[in-house]
């Protein structure tokens, strides 16, 4: 129990600063591109430690007060029913049988609980902002759970592991070779998961100050920040698990989750930014056809 | 009927009193020395901008965000929102109308905050110093940590008065947050005698 205890800590410290460290790699590629030098790379970190060095903290209620809580909530239940090492029992977390489901739902949950704690804020922004992201995350989650539901299919379980385990082998094992089509739907939809451009209207910085958090100050701002090193490194986790064959090894880990989250980066820096409306069309179109597509192939 | 420690708010009208906050801003003590400089240092290279676009000097302001002088690289963001910025940048003169705006949006900043007055408009009222309407010492209203001379002060300018704020901020010299709560009756007394139409809280928490 103990020793379980010590392993989760571990793991749960190897995504934090795995996921910050990624943020702060992707700021940095960004800024190339832009042909600017950009932050260190460390710079994720030292704004954390800026923010919770706040002396002072306004608040306006007890909602407002959860609503970071339960974004990290989200943050880590995503991540602790997710096995990060195949094969490992220090990295495998609390995965079980029915694990994607979980899963997906926390994906859903620290959304929520920051609409509830950031409506509470009072900010207009705020709620222009959680009305955009609720918006955009129900239409990705439809490519992406069909996704899910063909693997599910394909693989005959909801288990993570069991998924991870029917891709070892060789790399044409994996997912993205036998099912080509709930790979693409689910890329798609992590395209707007992870809030890169052109689906980053939802933290869009120029016309809405900075998204949900707009009152969010101090130590609140800092636990965000730490839920967004968790959550990012927890999501392309999943999807390595998923789709690309899992990992072994941590180099292995580390590797193939930067590969993942590039693709991300590569769409963000090439293309200009969408509006809520027309991300949504974008989501309820040709990647639901590829999902459902992928579905009826696998029921066949 | 008001204390010593509660706030009049006497520029509201009477219903609308109670749903505004009448504390006084309060000092907050720093840390033991060497916490303090080990925050400080993460203060100085993480200063998260509010940029005050009041005057001209807004336009010498985006060429530090873009390519050539990409003030990035510091580690140094904008940032939309007063509740997460901590650092105040006025960028130009004042007149009497935004003054009222720009203390706000300080008092909405949470400690420790910093001030940087950008262009001679800010030190003495530069070529508005017998206007009307524009204020001409900015630190007079608000504690100021840097200011920045120049009509306009070029980019190269501004990126040497961050360093300066910096070296401020890093030998824990840049209180200016709690130098408002000390002397906030004065800064009060002094902003109220410009601003004739108060009609906001007296301090915006």
């Amino acid at each position: 129990m103990i020793v379980k205890a010590l392993y989760i800590v571990l793991s749960v410290a190897l995504v934090t600063v795995w996921g910050l460290t990624l943020t702060g790699i992707v700021r940095k590629i960004v800024a190339r591109v832009h042909g600017r030098i950009g932050p260190p790379v460390w710079q994720p970190f030292v704004d954390i430690i800026k923010n919770n060095a706040k002396r002072t903290g306004i608040s306006h209620g007890v909602m407002f007060y959860l609503g970071p809580v339960f974004r990290i909530a989200g943050g880590m239940g995503t991540f602790l029913f997710i096995p990060v090492l195949f094969g490992s029992d220090m990295f495998s977390n609390f995965s079980f049988a029915g694990d994607v489901f979980l899963v997906m739902y926390f994906i859903f949950f620290g959304q929520l609980g920051m609409a509830l704690g950031s409506g509470e804020g009072g900010h207009p922004y705020s709620a222009i902002a959680v009305a955009r992201g609720l918006a955009q995350m129900s239409a990705f989650e439809v490519p992406f759970a069909l996704s899910v539901i063909s693997l599910a299919v394909q693989y005959d379980t909801f288990s993570v592991s069991s998924i991870v385990a029917a891709q070892q082998g060789s790399i044409f094992s994996w997912t993205m070779f036998t099912n080509p089509l709930a790979t693409i739907a689910a890329i798609i939809a992590m395209l707007g998961m992870n809030m890169h451009s052109p689906f980053d209207v939802v933290i869009a910085p120029q016309e809405i100050p900075i998204g949900p958090p707009t009152e969010y100050q101090g130590s609140f701002l800092g636990m965000l920040h730490t839920n967004r090193g968790i959550f990012n490194g927890a999501k392309l986790i999943l999807f390595m698990n998923l789709y690309f064959g899992g990992a072994t090894t941590i180099p292995e880990m580390i590797v193939k989750t930067f590969c993942i989250y590039m693709i991300s980066v590569f769409v963000g820096v090439s293309f200009p930014r969408f509006r809520t409306d027309q991300s949504i069309r974008f989501f309820l179109g040709i990647p639901t056809l590829i999902g459902v597509a992928a579905v009826i192939l696998y029921w066949l | 009927m008001h204390n010593k420690e509660t706030l009049p708010n006497l520029g509201l009208p009477e219903h609308e009193r109670d749903l505004f906050c009448d504390a006084r801003p309060r000092v907050s003590k720093p840390l033991a020395s060497y916490i303090e400089k080990f925050l400080n240092w993460s203060r100085a290279n993480s200063l998260w901008i509010l940029a005050y676009g009041t005057g001209c000097g807004a336009i010498e302001l985006r060429p530090l965000f873009t390519a050539r002088f990409d003030i990035s690289r510091y580690g140094m963001a904008p940032r939309p929102t007063p509740r997460q910025a901590s650092l105040l940048m006025i960028g130009g003169y004042l007149s009497v109308k935004t003054l009222k705006r720009v203390i706000r949006s300080y008092e909405q900043m949470q400690n420790p905050k910093f001030v940087i007055g950008l262009g001679s408009c800010t030190v003495n009222g530069g070529m508005y110093w017998d206007s009307y309407n524009t204020i001409n010492r900015l630190d007079h209203y608000l504690p100021v940590d840097v200011y920045i001379t120049g009509c306009m002060p070029r980019p190269e300018a501004i990126i040497a008065g961050f360093e300066q704020l910096k070296k401020r901020i890093k030998d824990g010299r840049a209180e200016g947050a709690n130098q408002y709560a000390e002397q906030f009756d004065w800064y009060k007394a002094n902003q109220k005698k410009i601003i004739t139409d108060w009609n906001m809280p007296d301090y915006n928490w």
